[in-house]
């Protein structure tokens, strides 16, 4: 069913082949370190700010994020949330959807600055789900962005707040951000 | 998954795949507002032709849940009285532009007879003596939440095996999942016959009671009594009731389940109900989440639809 058909339907039937290297390990290492500075410096240090991973890709680099501001801020402590956007998206219908995995925001948003990561920002139609879900979790004082790479092709007014790297691509390329850096490539068949 | 009509249609795959599903809507039932825009602008029709409360409500809360909206048709106030046949009534409902029809009926195939009438998805959602599909995904899902995974688990059906659809479907849904299927009844209450089914049967419930893990309580009908099968609902209770001397042989961390509405007095003691072995309440919560799942999976997750390559990579990232 769904998963098993998902498996075999395009963009994720094929395997990505990695054409270049565009970060290193170290690269995103200190991309993180300074978008965590970036995060205190805008919101004048770290009480009552949240970050909300997006499942899957936003999950790991909010976690690394997070360890950057408890280092920074000595004591503090970063809560960290994960949001599956699957029932939130505009194209439910059009390509096969699954949730990819839990939701699990333990706080209510209302009053607190949330900042929404994920690991690529392409079309902008993650994170316009991710607005969405939001809403169902409080009414957060104010929500930021923050991303590994922002790749361009965006088809909705959103821009992000912290950046690890802006990179020119075709649309028909795949970036990859995994734990040994990023990756440019394409889906082969 | 276009239709879901029988658990026969399942594989284990596809029960962990709803079942996956399934904790992702319980994450959303959880929630302080336990609503997705998920099937918006989807509508859901229930067709009960035949009464039941517990069914219709958890479908239709799962259907709002996940944003669709629901229309309710009970035979009791619709033109069926006036002599409308199924079919013009699936065709009337079919033309006011509906995605899945719910179908409870009193006689076995007529939600797979009603896909021959329409293009719309159809779950069974009870056919006479045959099946009750999302029962039996929600007892399992149940089961899944205690023990982990139902492989090698032994459960007993207790009761009225013959007319139940629920112990139908559970029989065909624990045997796929890798539980061991044993079926308790009296010799009048049992199929006329169990060939090809995957069990053991017994009459003597005090013979397996500390060696299962699960104990699925069938509703014991009233109107069997009329009908000679069992000389006295005392006496079947005697024998095949839950009571607390019995329940206190079951197996630590055994589970009781039922699937309701419950004789008090009959195939369980009243005061048996409050035990912690008991998962009905369990139960019910499951069923709205499992339901979400059935639905999406038919309405909402697209794998029947191919989207243009643009829009896929628009979409993966």
């Amino acid at each position: 069913m769904a998963e098993r058909e998902r498996r075999l339907t395009p963009p994720f039937g094929g395997v990505f082949v990695a054409r270049t290297r565009v970060m290193t390990s170290d690269d995103t290492e200190r991309a993180v370190w300074r978008m965590a500075h970036e995060i205190l410096e805008r919101n004048h240090g770290i009480d009552d700010v949240l970050l909300v991973g997006l499942q899957t890709g936003g999950v790991p680099l909010a976690r690394n994020l997070a360890d950057a501001l408890e280092r920074i801020e000595e004591g503090a402590s970063v809560v960290v949330g994960t949001l599956d956007v699957a029932f939130y998206r505009d194209d439910i219908g059009l390509r096969p959807v699954l949730p990819e995995a839990t939701t699990d925001i333990p706080y209510d948003l209302t009053g607190r600055t949330v900042v929404l990561v994920d690991d690529v920002l392409f079309t902008g139609r993650t994170i316009r789900a991710a607005l969405d879900a939001l809403t169902d979790f409080g009414r957060p004082r104010a929500v930021q962005l923050a991303v590994m790479v922002d790749r361009g092709h965006r088809e909705l007014p959103i821009r992000p707040d912290y950046v690890g790297k802006n990179l020119p691509t075709r649309r028909d390329e795949v970036v990859n951000v995994g734990p040994d850096g990023v990756d440019l490539g394409e889906m082969v068949k | 998954m276009k239709h879901l009509l029988s658990v026969a249609d399942l594989d284990a795959d596809d029960f962990e795949e709803l079942f996956r599903l399934s904790d992702s809507f319980a994450e959303v039932s959880a929630r302080r507002i336990p609503k997705v825009p998920a099937l918006r602008g989807r509508t859901v029709v229930s067709l009960f032709f035949e009464d039941s409360t517990r069914t219709r409500l958890s479908f239709e809360t799962a259907a709002k849940r996940l944003g669709a909206d629901t229309m309710t048709f009970s035979v009791a106030s619709s033109s069926m009285r006036k002599g409308e046949s199924v079919r013009d009534t699936i065709e009337t409902i079919d033309a006011m532009g509906v995605d899945a029809m719910v179908v409870r009926h009193g006689s076995a195939g007529v939600p797979q007879r009603i896909t021959d009438w329409t293009d719309v998805s159809v779950v069974n959602a009870g056919d006479g003596w045959h099946e009750h599909p999302t029962q039996a995904l929600l007892d399992a899902y149940t089961l899944r939440g205690r023990f982990g995974s139902l492989a090698g688990r032994r459960v007993a059906i207790v009761g009225d095996i013959a007319h139940s659809r629920v112990a139908r479907s559970n029989v065909v849904a624990f045997s796929t999942l890798g539980a061991e299927v044993i079926l308790v009844a009296p010799a009048t209450l049992l199929p006329p016959s169990l060939d090809g089914w995957p069990v053991k049967v017994t009459e003597d419930l005090d013979g397996v009671i500390d060696s299962v893990d699960v104990l699925y309580l069938l509703r014991m009908q009233r109107e069997r009594m009329t009908e000679h099968l069992v000389p006295s609902l005392r006496e079947y209770s005697r024998r095949f009731g839950l009571d607390h001397a019995r329940a206190d042989r079951l197996r630590d961390g055994a589970v009781v389940l039922h699937p309701g509405p419950m004789n008090r007095g009959v195939e369980i003691a009243g005061d048996v109900v409050d035990r912690a072995e008991l998962a009905v309440v369990d139960q019910v919560r499951n069923g709205v989440a499992v339901r979400m799942a059935v639905l999406w999976s038919m309405l909402g997750a697209g794998t029947d639809l191919v989207a243009e390559p643009d829009e896929q990579q628009g979409a993966q990232q």
